[in-house]
């Protein structure tokens, strides 16, 4: 039920998108979603596919995983697919019943789909293929400019890798724990609302205080390596960028200005 | 003697068709007779967890079949109730405990199981008297107040009410004292005797092993090596060591003994047979 991999989970690899600077990787995501959610038309939305398709292959990502990632928002894509082209009015394809579907709203429905797949797609591409270590790393190093204004970077990308880490250690203790019930008869779905969160308790409590101890140990585990929050830390792994990033943020941005110049001119 | 868990060619794979696949348990066939006390070790990692999970239907087969009291644990309906007559004590069960009190805690299994009041509380009171806790407190007291060894005794209690036919547990005895340990295992002896109960007991104390098992199955890396009585296991000690585990200090002793030239047997497994051997062996060379 929990088990598998959860949505997103990085597989490791060493493709060319693998070896990217998380940096790039978070300009590239950003630079996309801005031509896909503000700018690009039609044109400009095959443009940005044909990115996001080139992108896939080179990650060699299995096709079984992109899809899967896809998997859990197949029921959203589908009804809006349904509610654009049903509501749309226009030159008048189909009729079924009541339902009327039209021309405009089969092709405002595929759009708008195309463009929320994409999307999933995309935000997805960085944390399949970057260890969450060096995403947040790239993330801490982008936000850090904002230091000065008196936003705490370090911590908020601590914070960030800390909660990334013990996903799955949460998972499988939940996994384990339902187990440990289910062993003693417990049901986790029957019954009334009320009947139903009260057959959670004996998965929550346990999950909780888990996480609670852990909280604790980790805290004392770090306070007795001295740590302290960002002050004149230094990483072991610098980032740096090298040719290939260069490069990759130079097409995403030439995508980008191409979207935008489709749209305005 | 009849078998009551039945495995037969059991393979088991987690993530199966992710880049995570592991194959966990690879072919496995064992007969576990009735009322046998039978003891699974392996170095960690080697498949003991998963491979009891399997016997009460928390997990179903990638491969091959096991049948636990006459059930195929692949038929959806029967593996629902499995957890009435097979109970299995997870590893730290002291992390599951939930209730308000110890005593609710204690009877959330018979509750589950639809027994009337009166029966629960007398479940309840045996399965804690068993382990040792004095069910008049345990009604009053948090689990989240005791000591770890208290809470892993209430857990054990837990599943101890169920009654079951067949109880599983998964390394009980790790991160108890030796006096815990040696009174836990009196325990589990005791439930035993009294229910006639068959005892699966995973552990990588081979004390124990040598102490309380009358079967002993050895894995690695998910592939059963070895089954037979602890006196056949323990005299292939080199095949042992390089599966990384190891032989009971006594016997480790004994064999000490010998490689020194000292006459001793060679088949001793407990303390009290090691006594005996080295009282003869004291006793020989003081005439
Ligand atoms: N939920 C899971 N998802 C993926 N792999 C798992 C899972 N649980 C166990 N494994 C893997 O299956 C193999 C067997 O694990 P298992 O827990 O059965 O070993 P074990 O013999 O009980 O070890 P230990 O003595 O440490 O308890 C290991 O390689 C482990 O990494
Ligand atoms: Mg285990």
């Amino acid at each position: 039920m929990l088990s598998g991999i959860s949505l997103g989970q990085y597989i490791p690899g060493d493709s060319l998108l693998h070896r990217l600077d998380p940096r790039t990787k978070v300009i590239g995501v950003l630079a996309a979603a801005a031509s896909i959610l503000a700018f690009a038309n039609w044109q400009g939305l095959v443009l940005t596919a044909l990115l996001t398709l080139i992108a896939l292959l080179v990650s060699k990502l299995p096709l079984g995983i992109i899809l899967g990632s896809l998997k859990s928002l197949w029921l959203l894509l589908v009804i809006t697919f349904l509610l654009q082209a049903f509501l749309t009015p226009g030159t008048l394809l189909a009729v079924l019943g009541p339902l009327k579907i039209s021309r405009e709203g089969v092709f405002a429905a595929g759009e708008i789909v195309l463009r929320l797949a994409l999307l999933i797609l995309i935000a997805f591409l960085p944390t399949l293929t970057t260890p969450p270590i060096k995403l947040t790393a790239g993330l801490e190093s982008i936000i850090s400019p904002l230091q000065r204004l008196g936003v705490p970077a370090h911590e908020l990308a601590l914070m960030m890798t800390l909660a990334l880490r013990f996903v799955p250690t949460l998972l499988q203790e939940a996994e384990v724990v339902i187990s440990a019930q289910r062993s003693r008869g417990a049901g986790f779905t029957t019954g009334s609302p009320a009947k139903w969160a009260r057959s959670l308790l004996p998965l929550f409590v346990p999950l909780f205080a888990g996480a609670l101890r852990r909280a604790d140990d980790l805290a004392v585990a770090m306070e007795s390596r001295c740590y302290r929050g960002g002050a004149n830390r230094t990483r072991m792994n610098a980032l740096k960028f090298s040719a290939p990033d260069y490069v990759v943020i130079g097409v995403t941005l030439a995508v980008l200005a191409g979207v935008v110049a489709l749209r305005f001119i | 003697m009849s078998s009551i868990i039945e495995i037969d060619k059991l393979s088991h794979i987690y993530s199966p068709g992710t880049p995570f696949q592991v194959t966990s348990l690879d072919s496995i066939s064992l007969d576990i007779k009735k009322g046998v006390f039978l003891a699974i070790i392996g170095s960690t990692g080697s498949g003991k967890s998963t491979l009891v999970r399997h016997f009460n239907g928390l997990l179903t087969p990638a491969a091959g079949n096991v049948r636990v009291c006459g059930i195929d644990t692949a038929d959806k309906k029967q593996r629902r109730n499995l957890w009435r007559s097979v109970g299995l004590v997870f590893q730290q069960p002291e992390h599951q405990l939930f209730e308000e009190t110890v005593f609710t805690d204690v009877a959330f299994g018979p509750r589950n199981m639809g027994l009337t009041e009166a029966e629960i509380t007398e479940r309840v009171h045996e399965a804690l008297r068993l382990v040792g806790l004095d069910p008049l407190e345990a009604a009053r007291m948090s689990p989240f107040c005791l000591s770890g060894g208290m809470r892993r005794r209430a857990a054990i209690a837990g599943v101890l009410a169920l009654k079951p036919q067949v109880l599983i547990l998964d390394e009980p005895t790790a991160g108890l004292d030796p006096q815990g340990k040696r009174q836990l295992m009196k325990h589990i002896e005791e439930f035993r005797r009294r229910e006639g109960a068959t005892i699966i007991l995973v552990t990588h104390d081979m004390e124990e092993v040598a102490l309380m098992a009358e079967r002993v199955a050895v894995l690695n890396r998910g592939r059963l090596v070895m089954e037979g009585k602890p006196r056949e296991i323990f005299s292939r000690a080199a095949e042992l060591t390089a599966i990384g585990l190891d032989l009971p200090a006594p016997a480790r002793l004994i064999r000490q003994l010998r490689l020194l030239g000292k006459p001793v047997r060679t088949d001793v497994l407990t303390t009290a047979e090691a006594e005996e051997e080295i009282a003869r062996l004291l006793g020989e060379t003081q005439c």
